[in-house]
């Protein structure tokens, strides 16, 4: 993304193109402590929280799921960045922020619904969590659905281990759900 | 198979720099930035209609002429310009656009460019990525058609 065009009218552009409305979603990539990470934000709230960004396929991938219209603009990501930074400094314990999964399957929703509710600290285990959407036997597809959790650090995939206690996977590699269970002070 | 519409994202980066620079000759660079947001707005507002990714650069190239005709008129004091004959008595785009859409895309953009916006050769051919002989010849090739549909 390097180009000699004029920053200021860039900008200009992209902030007007979001105070619009114009955006299906508007989103940055921002440097954190735990690496660059891609955010994407919609009129309905935070839809997309990528690892390690390939900016490219990325912007693809939210095209195709919520429309053309993708832009990067850092207005509409202020507020999670904001929230991510303090999370990531160990100064915030929940996020305040709207999420938007309308296109997530319905029960992967359900799923992510109760993995909102385990709590800053906590962990649980995918056969639990399968136990509170009402099928216990789900262990499985709850792996799955972590698996394609598209907000990760708040819907906290990071929180679920396996029945053993170890860690087993994570979207994001191994090294950073220890980064985060450690963060919360959930291991030592 | 068309073309899918590419994310807005990859779309603007890749015409950015070419709007800017034709916007900032007919206009000067001053009048070229707000000339410039205008244009991409516009293809913003239209983008998420559009069916498929192909001739995104007339396209969008045809948008900023377009924005370049309504920045001359709003320059003028009485802003008593007719709506749908320029002052030579060219039809504007308005009243070109329906009569060329059987036309081949370039074809197309080329007769409207030139009838329609009142570009030279040179300019059209700027927009549609070819030369002053290929934008003269892909007009006067519209025009034959037109014609030629006219007559049936």
């Amino acid at each position: 993304m390097t180009s000699t065009f004029p920053s200021t009218i860039d900008e200009r552009f992209r902030a007007a193109a979001a105070a619009e409305g114009l955006l299906d979603v508007a989103f940055d990539v921002l440097e954190t402590d735990i690496g660059p990470l891609l955010v994407g934000v919609s009129d309905h709230g935070l839809c997309r929280i990528h690892f390690d960004p390939e900016p490219e396929r990325d912007i693809e991938e939210l095209a195709r799921t919520y429309g053309p219209r993708v832009l990067r603009a850092s207005k509409p990501v202020d507020r999670v960045r904001i929230e991510l930074d303090e999370y990531l400094a160990g100064k915030r314990r929940v996020f305040d922020l709207d999420l938007d999964v309308r296109f997530v399957p319905e029960y992967h929703r359900r799923v992510l619904h109760e993995l909102a509710r385990v709590g800053y600290g906590e962990t649980t285990t995918y056969g639990a969590l399968a136990a509170k959407t009402g099928n216990p036997r789900a262990a499985r597809a709850v792996g799955t659905a972590m698996n394609r959790n598209p907000i990760p650090i708040v819907l906290p995939c990071h929180r679920v281990v396996g029945a053993n206690g170890s860690l087993t996977g994570y979207g994001g590699g191994l090294d950073r759900k220890e980064h985060l269970l450690r963060l919360e002070g959930a291991i030592l | 198979m068309a073309v899918a519409v590419p994310p807005f994202e990859t779309f603007y980066e890749a015409h950015r720099d070419e709007v800017l620079r034709f916007l900032g000759r007919r206009l000067g660079r001053q009048r070229a930035e707000d000339a410039f947001q205008d244009t991409f707005l516009r293809a913003l507002r239209a983008y998420d209609r559009l069916e498929h990714g192909e001739h995104l650069r007339a396209w969008v190239l045809t948008i900023a002429s377009r924005i370049v005709i309504d920045a001359g008129r709003r320059q003028r004091p009485q802003g008593e310009m007719p709506e749908l004959v320029t002052e030579d008595g060219r039809p504007a785009f308005e009243e070109l656009a329906p009569l060329t859409d059987g036309l081949p895309p370039k074809e197309r953009a080329a007769v409207v460019l030139r009838y329609g916006y009142d570009l030279e050769y040179e300019e059209i051919g700027d927009a549609l990525g070819s030369t002053e002989s290929a934008a003269r010849q892909a007009a006067s090739a519209g025009v034959r058609r037109l014609r030629k549909e006219q007559q049936q």
